[in-house]
């Protein structure tokens, strides 16, 4: 894996050369965002090991390309887009040698220098290039005239606004992302602007005929003219020299002062093929970012990965993680490639595209086209599966479709809802929101009280570019997640361009590369038992973990050992060590289990006993049909236990990711509708799988007949009874995002619907992610799977269910019951543990 | 001050605290204090209140030489009493020690209730840094 790093590290004669020199030294050619990004990385890991300068042929620091779009129409100034300033530089040691003479026109491999212009020579023991790309001139006869600009770096936009305060009219020649975005910059400064394009429709890359159809009309309707299936011929000029028309093959004359070519861009590689280093349409790297000459790496727009080349900024910026890690020695990153998605940034039209946009063989469309309202929706699917999307005039659902695009989810079972969003699938009252119409007053993460101006300030002001960023940042979308969408929205609407991840599984947190699959699959197959052991096999980088991964690694080696793991309580949330739910103001509330919501007087006394001699605060009913106790001290909870249990409580588990509840309906005990005795069927599958550890929280419900008084339909596993017997219902949930239940199947007998609950818990323990309820993680599986496993295959089910079975017989003990039985618990005195506070004597 | 024996107060045994465990110390009108322990059996002592919404560090998830806190999941570096970035924060420190297999706390930063503050040298006030 690291043979590269260890080839380079005693490469040569560089020993000696190197002399009493300590650090070695990187030289980094090309000041723009995958570079610098490449540093920032780097110094987070390694920020000593070398001694580094940077060349840029621009005279300031870094800056954000892809805001130049904003500056361009005046909606940004150019101070507002720098990333990097130039005490950023100095206040790290960077020897920074920027501007036009600086440009570097050669890299001697041999001498291992680089030169630039000017003459300034930099002696490099490691080399990062990120030249970037160049926009494509197109060869046409009159291509020296002034007035004949690009569209790609700062000097163009000034020279734009310059020549729109003195010109009138301007041809952009290229009908693509950039072009666009240039024509309506050069229109917001005053000029009249004409798109000539060669293809038939704009935007071909990432639309198809009919959305891009909409696109133009839209831009028409703004004022500027679009020619399509228009060759530019020849750019004619004045007695001054300079651009006064464009002549268009056919012998049309379309009069410009200026004119912006944005036809494209081209890998910057020249500096690397004078220099020998292999290139193809790029700089051809490996997945380290490797060049083939060892000791260079390359990043950004300049290179070749696996034949492709990318000119968006998120790969760019997995690629800098990548190439950091290599320069740093960590030496275990790998990059393999990003899917991309695009947003096209012109104020007022609305377009999203991502994947692929046209049905190839196997693949199927879905379409919705709404022309009056400008609406436009298109989702290629294959094998169940999002291949990509197009959206015009409606974008909201973008970030969505995207993300299921990268997660490879199975949509086979809302393909009747997808094409009309997130919001018809239920999500809290967030959908349906079009970003760009929130006043920056108006709340996106409710649980966390921040709002839209927070968020944009938060990106803008401290360059943020990742969902994750955003959420270290401002805590948005970091609790219940339900604003992710929204968050992703504005990311997209204030950068424009792509900001997503690869198609990669996500790792299990940042101590660890890998994901929770590969975690739990190593654990049983290496016989991993201890959460070091673990750690230690699969090279955590941090020795303890951190507080998402030990609790997820002491889960899976609970759910993989049972009887035999030792459950470490440090690794546990406090709500799970203290038996309790922590609130706000650090006292605890209490709930003992109420077997199917079932209670009675004696009961009920002793919860009225115990929330008097505790001075609870406050008793309220819960939605899961028991009582909570509220305001409790830490160090009563031992003794609040002790005369819960012996009442004959046990704990409800209501601070775990365990079985929570089993509400029911009075059933057909009581109930003139009732079909069966849903009581006592719940009662029974409480008692079944009260005590066992999950992913995640996990409530049940029993309905007696199908007006489903339990909710049935909204829990992780619910039953409705009919008069035929039992339907079974999975994958439900009532909160952040209302899902209704999968039917699982129907079965005649109560045995049966304990052997398919029992069945049904134990797949979802071992196979989903730590944290993952069991509605995403259906979605994620997909029905079939779960069907498969547990209703079409009897030996599969009765092997889960004995699994569980064996695994109830250590679970089954109750915490409090264990806790009251103690010594010390059963004579009063104070307890020795964390329970207790410690004295202080200052006396 | 002078009696060198009077400037630590004990406090209870190093094995009072887990590994990679906290509890607290509880104080008469004044803020509690949560001792920590690594897993390399470092102790430190900090204020048992987040910079962020009051949360009880004690409670929370020790691992290396940080805590995060059980409310909203900061996290706090135990040798500097800062708030990891990107949030913003410092809750107060004390200086603490294990002597003969005791944890002991410094009578002065209980005294005067300042706790031994954010600016000085770290070592010149016995406060332990982590590698």
């Amino acid at each position: 894996m690291s043979n590269g790093q260890k080839m380079n590290g005693h490469a040569g004669a560089n020993g000696s050369e190197r002399g009493g020199r300590q650090r070695e030294r990187l030289v980094v050619i090309g000041n723009g965002m995958a570079g610098m990004r490449t540093l920032e990385e780097l110094l987070e890991i390694a920020p000593d090991l070398y001694d580094i300068t940077v060349f840029g042929d621009e005279p300031w620091g870094n800056y954000n390309r892809i805001l130049l779009s904003p500056v361009l129409a005046g909606e940004k100034r150019p101070d507002e887009i720098v990333l990097n300033d130039r005490d950023w530089y100095a206040d790290r040691g960077i020897r920074l040698e920027a501007g036009p003479d600086k440009r570097v026109v050669r890299i001697e491999r041999g001498r291992r220098v680089v030169i630039a212009a000017d003459g300034t020579e930099a002696p490099y023991d490691r080399l990062l290039i990120a030249t970037g790309s160049r926009p494509i001139l197109l060869p046409l006869p009159g291509r020296e005239l002034d007035g004949i600009l690009t569209f790609r770096d700062m000097a163009d936009v000034e020279a734009m606004q310059a020549a729109a305060r003195t010109y009138e009219r301007a041809v952009v020649i290229g009908g693509g992302l950039l072009g666009l975005e240039a024509a309506a910059g050069l229109q917001a400064n005053g000029m009249d602007v004409t798109v000539v394009h060669l293809m038939d429709r704009l935007m071909e890359r990432q639309l198809d005929g009919p959305a891009a159809a909409m696109l133009k009309r839209a831009i028409e309707a703004r004022g500027i003219s679009v020619l399509l299936e228009a060759e530019t011929e020849a750019l004619l000029g004045n007695a001054e020299g300079r651009v006064r028309a464009v002549r268009l093959k056919g012998g049309r004359e379309v009069p410009a002062d200026l004119v912006v070519m944005a036809v494209g861009i081209r890998p910057d590689t020249e500096l690397a093929q004078a220099a020998g280093l292999h290139c193809d349409r790029g700089i051809v790297v490996d997945d380290t970012m490797l060049t083939f000459d060892p000791r260079i790496h390359a990043v950004g727009e300049c290179v070749s990965h696996r034949g492709r080349s990318y000119g968006l900024v998120a790969p760019l910026f997995e690629q800098a993680k990548v190439a950091a890690n290599h320069l740093a020695r960590a030496a275990w990153a790998s990059y393999r490639g990003s899917v991309t998605a695009t947003k096209l940034k012109v104020s007022g039209v609305d377009l999203y595209s991502a994947g692929e946009f046209s049905a190839a063989d196997g693949a199927e469309e879905i379409v919705v086209q709404d022309s009056g309202a400008g609406v436009y929706k298109k989702i290629v699917l294959e094998n169940g599966r999002i291949r990509g999307c197009v959206l015009y005039g409606e974008t909201v659902d973008g970030a969505w479709y995207f993300d299921l695009m990268r997660s490879g989810t199975d949509v086979s079972d809302m393909r009747r809802q997808l094409v009309f969003g997130q919001a018809h699938l239920g999500d809290s009252g967030k959908g349906g929101v079009n970003v760009a119409d929130m006043a920056d007053e108006m709340e996106v993460c409710g649980c966390n009280g921040v709002c839209k101006g927070d968020i944009v300030h938060a990106i803008t002001e401290k360059n943020l570019f990742t969902l994750d960023d955003v959420r270290a940042h401002t805590k948005a979308s970091s609790s219940c997640g339900s604003c992710t969408g929204l968050v992703e929205q504005i990311l997209a609407s204030v950068l424009g361009g792509d900001y997503s991840e690869a198609p990669k599984e996500k790792p299990l947190c940042a101590c660890t590369d890998y994901p929770h699959d590969v975690v739990r699959r190593t654990i049983l197959e290496q016989e991993l038992k201890t959460i070091p052991d673990v750690m230690a096999f699969l090279e955590w980088r941090n020795p303890d973990g951190c507080a998402t991964c030990r609790p997820a690694l002491n889960y899976y080696l609970l759910c993989a050992w049972p009887g035999e793991y030792v459950d470490d309580a440090q690794s546990r949330f406090i709500n799970e060590r203290a038996h309790g739910n922590i609130q706000k103001d650090g006292t605890y509330s209490v709930v003992p289990r109420m077997w199917g919501g079932l209670t009675n007087p004696r009961e009920l006394r002793a919860i009225a006993d115990v929330a008097e001699k505790y001075a609870v605060r406050e008793v309220k009913v819960t939605g899961g049909q028991r009582i909570d106790l509220f305001g409790l001290r830490k160090e009563d909870l031992p003794a609040v236990w002790r005369d819960l249990a012996r009442a004959g409580f046990v704990s409800g588990h209501a601070y775990g990711k365990a079985l929570r509840t089993v509400k029911t309906c009075v059933g057909s005990e009581w109930c003139r509708f009732g079909t069966q005795n849903s009581t006592a069927l719940g009662v029974a599958l409480e008692r079944l799988t009260w005590g066992s550890w999950m992913p995640h929280k996990f409530k049940m419900a029993v309905s007696g007949c199908p007006r489903n008084c339990a909710e049935a339909t909204i829990k992780d596993f619910g039953v409705v009874c009919v008069d035929s017997g039992f339907e079974l219902h999975v994958g439900g949930n009532g909160g952040v995002k209302v899902r209704v239940t999968d039917l699982l199947a129907k079965v005649e007998t109560e045995a049966e619907v304990l052997e398919y609950s029992a069945a049904f818990i134990q797949l979802y323990r071992e196979e989903a992610h730590y944290l993952e309820r069991t509605a995403p993680w259906v979605e994620r599986v997909g029905l079939a799977h779960i069907k498969a496993r547990i209703v079409e295959d009897a030996a599969s089910r009765k092997a889960l269910y004995d699994r569980f079975l064996h695994s109830q017989t250590f679970a089954q003990k109750d915490p409090w019951a264990e806790r009251a039985a103690r010594p010390a618990e059963r004579e009063g005195r104070t307890p020795g543990d964390e329970f207790a506070p410690l004295a202080l004597d200052l006396a | 001050m002078t009696d060198k024996t009077q400037d630590w107060i004990d406090i209870a045994p190093l094995d009072a605290v887990p590994r990679l465990g906290a509890r607290v110390v509880r104080r008469e009108g004044r803020p509690d204090i949560a001792i920590f322990r690594t897993r390399d059996d470092r102790i430190f002592a900090l204020e048992d209140r987040c910079p962020h919404r009051g949360g009880p560090l004690s409670q929370g998830i020790v691992h290396d030489c940080r805590v995060t806190c059980p409310l909203h999941n900061w996290v706090l570096e135990l040798d500097t009493g800062r708030a990891v970035a990107p949030d913003e924060g410092t809750v107060r420190r004390f200086r603490v020690r294990v002597a003969k297999g005791v944890i002991q706390l410094a009578r002065a930063d209980l005294v005067d209730g300042n706790g031994a503050g954010e600016t000085g040298c770290d070592a010149e006030a016995g406060l332990e840094r982590c590698a």
